[in-house]
């Protein structure tokens, strides 16, 4: 039963997904419609966490523009991202960073991983 | 039973969630439909009413008793695990041993949905009848109990007090549900939302009553 499950889900799955996890820092192209016409919108920031699995998998994004802080979530496997790039690997020691909400400025900051070719 | 064109018996298989073409994750519930065989052709001279009678889900030979056995040898069809009616508009343009397959639906067809609930047991107010229930702290003593069953008036209960007992393990229909997609070779119709019962539960779709 689950074996069908899996086969409908399998048409839907994006096979050229980086990999990334929390603390790293990711742009994703979004494609908004305006209108009739489509365009992809970019939108960067730090990866905060990567939930559930499957499908239905979700990662959000933290971003801090004009002194406003931005989270959004994304459906990982959602046709409406055209794309994913990962720019910088982050050092982190936990899988969720809420802890980057209380902080502000130089201290919201996450440390690089070393040796990570571009 | 007004205005029933087509049903289908099927088995839930479970849910998941695809994306429409507008990049929206839709959550459809997976049912195995089909092939439904014709058993038996009713009619309203020997029955009084039009109808077909159909089977569906193959079972060992072993398990099926005598009566079953000889019932299956006249319409000359393996024997099948569910054995339901359908009153169907054109009953009388079926034969015996003909089949009913998913791709008598199509993706945007609405349909209702007729299933046997999950059965919870013996359960109290709160949860079978959405009762309100008491603080869980704060000093409070009076939790999930379901409170006054009426005025002393009277001095008896009504009936059709709402009380705690049996919940689940009814007949529930629901309504006006969308086809999402239909896999005709592979005979599995997903439809749009929750169906009623547990996974590989017997469930009937047929066409809307109120589309």
């Amino acid at each position: 039963m689950q074996d069908i499950i899996k086969s409908i889900e399998e048409e839907y799955y994006k096979k050229d997904l980086p990999l990334f996890g929390p603390g790293d820092t990711v742009k994703v192209h979004v494609k908004v419609v305006e209108g009739t016409r489509e365009r992809i919108q970019i939108y960067e920031g730090t990866v905060l966490k990567i939930r559930g699995g499957g499908l239905s998998q979700t990662f959000t994004v933290r971003r801090i523009t004009y002194g406003v802080a931005v989270e959004r979530t994304f459906l990982m496997h959602s046709p409406k991202i055209a794309k994913i790039e990962v720019t910088r690997k982050g050092k982190v020691r936990r899988a969720r960073l809420f802890y980057l909400r209380e902080l502000t400025g130089k201290k919201a900051r996450v440390k690089e991983k070393g040796r990570f070719k571009k | 039973m007004a205005n029933l064109q087509k049903a289908i018996l099927g088995t839930k298989i479970g849910m998941t969630q695809i994306f429409n073409e507008q990049g929206k994750a839709i959550p459809v519930t997976v049912v195995e439909a089909g092939p439904c065989v014709v058993l038996q052709k009713k009619d309203t001279v020997n029955d009084g009413y039009n109808a077909i009678q159909v089977g569906f889900s193959s079972i060992k030979e072993k398990n099926v008793n005598q009566p079953l056995k000889g019932h299956f040898k006249k319409a000359n069809v393996k024997p099948l695990r569910f054995i339901k009616e359908f009153r169907l508009e054109n009953s009388e343009q079926f034969n015996v041993g003909q089949e009913i397959k998913a791709e008598i639906f199509q993706a945007g067809d609405i349909v209702d949905v007729v299933g046997t609930s999950k059965g919870k047991g013996f359960a109290g107010g709160v949860k079978r009848h959405n009762f309100a229930r008491g603080s869980m702290g704060h000093g409070s003593k009076y939790h999930r109990r379901p409170g006054s069953l009426g005025a002393k008036g009277p001095a008896r209960v009504f009936k059709g007090r709402k009380m705690p007992g049996r919940l689940g393990g009814d007949q529930v229909t629901v309504q006006s549900l969308s086809v999402v997609k239909v896999y005709p070779e592979r005979n599995l119709i997903l439809i749009k939302g929750a169906i009623p019962g547990p996974k590989r539960g017997l469930v009937i779709i047929k066409n809307s009553v109120k589309a």
